[in-house]
């Protein structure tokens, strides 16, 4: 086959909505963008760790503080099937982590605030998962098989994520005045982080007509965030909590909620490594890796040890 | 799935196969680095059955799995399609046969 006909075999396998597989012939800018979408989603939800693993020890009872590390558990398990599914594109995981620690490769920059009160875990769940469920569900349909296999597995798990989240909320709401003001602090604190979550203005991703061609993006920006507004802002009535933004308004004609305009100076200043929290996200984590560096190579010595050791028991 | 790019230091890389329940096939589930094929099963346990998604697990070293070629499927698989009559719906029997 000709590079020509190899990209017409691959056009056809993506306009017939069926999946491209690892050994499959792909153009080298579909391989590099996955790589990169795939590993920066797995870096996030490895980073996503920390703020939430800051108050499993200060979990209010012990129901919560269960929930809370089955969901962080959760987490290094959507980033464990993300790195695997970026390894069949011809990475190896260390070259990711590399890139991580580097602060070559980036990850979501909502994980860069920080989490102050309890009621911080509650808004996590709800909105920020929210927000992640929200982006997830169409990728479950994406073009690259194993992302899309990993994305089914991943979502699977997602929605207990939002639904503690919303219950924290719901109980702080309705207990006493202090605790429904933590709730809606938190709701204040996270709500415009969380509709930064979807990226940048549609207007300003250049790169979003050719991942939609590629069904490695299913919906743009700009309407996932009009759906996650019009949803949580009916989810916000619930919890008798109001939405931080006195521009939000039902616009009848459109049939959506108009709402404010976000600061996208504050976006790009953390998305450049200023905000509240990066250095000391990435410290924990280079801090994690080095320090578990003797675990690692405790482990390989000894499996080579027992190797060796099963070997000459055969031969005995 | 190898690479030479493969840090020397890295964990090998392990396919898991899970079956998810008495009876049922074993299933690719996803991978997994492990230093051996204990801590393969052991960490595959954690990740892919913290919800009862199984009961029995299979590992196996990413390297001694071998493929088919994507690029053969053409010529590796077309010849069963002019093979109909492997079918049971290719035989025209009467109405009163039953059980059959
Ligand atoms: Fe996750
Ligand atoms: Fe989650």
């Amino acid at each position: 086959m000709t590079v020509h006909s190899f990209q017409e075999h691959f056009d056809s396998i993506i306009d017939r909505e069926s999946t491209i597989e690892p050994r499959d012939w792909m153009p080298d800018d579909y391989r590099k963008t996955l790589i990169r979408q795939i590993s920066q989603h797995a870096h996030s939800e490895i980073i996503g760790m920390l703020p939430e693993g800051n108050w499993i020890t200060r979990a209010p009872t012990l129901r919560r503080k269960a929930v809370l590390l089955a969901k962080v558990q959760d987490e290094a398990g959507h980033g464990l099937y993300l790195y695997s599914a970026a390894e069949t594109l011809g990475i190896t995981r260390d070259e990711m982590y590399d890139q991580l620690h580097s602060g070559k490769a980036k990850y979501s920059s909502i994980f860069n605030y920080p989490t102050v009160t309890w009621a911080d875990m509650g808004a996590i769940g709800w909105l920020v998962d929210g927000a992640a469920i929200m982006n997830q569900v169409p990728l479950c349909r994406t073009s690259y098989g194993p992302y899309a296999r990993a994305m089914v597995r991943v979502c699977k798990e997602e929605s207990f994520h939002q639904r503690q989240g919303f219950e924290i909320m719901l109980t702080l709401s309705k207990g006493t005045e202090i605790q429904k003001k933590m709730a809606q602090d938190a709701f204040n604190r996270w709500w415009w982080p969380s509709l930064m979550m979807f990226g940048p203005p549609d207007a300003e991703s250049p790169h979003t007509a050719q991942s939609m061609r590629w069904r490695i993006k299913r919906f743009t920006n700009d309407e996932l965030r009009q759906k996650f507004v019009d949803v949580t802002t009916e989810q916000a009535k619930v919890l008798g909590l109001e939405v931080p933004d006195k521009d939000l308004k039902w616009n009848e004609e459109r049939g959506h909620y108009d709402f404010g305009t976000i600061n996208w100076d504050e976006f790009w200043n953390v998305v450049k490594g200023n905000g509240p929290c990066n250095k000391q996200r990435l410290n924990a984590r280079k801090t994690a890796w080095e320090d578990g560096k003797w675990v690692r190579d405790a482990a390989m010595a000894y499996a080579e040890k027992r190797k060796a050791r099963n070997a000459q028991a055969k031969v005995a | 799935m190898t690479n030479d790019k493969l840090n020397k230091s890295e964990w090998p890389l392990w396919e898991v196969f899970i079956r998810s329940k008495a009876g049922l096939d074993h299933k690719h589930a996803g991978s997994l680095h492990a230093a051996d094929a204990q801590m393969a099963i052991e960490n595959a346990r954690d990740v892919y059955t913290r919800r009862m998604e199984g009961v029995s697990i299979w590992v196996v070293e990413s390297k001694h799995i071998q493929a088919s070629d994507p690029d053969e499927s053409g010529s590796m698989y077309d010849p069963a399609n002019d093979k109909i009559y492997r079918h049971p719906t290719f035989y025209d029997l009467p109405d009163e046969v039953k059980y059959m």
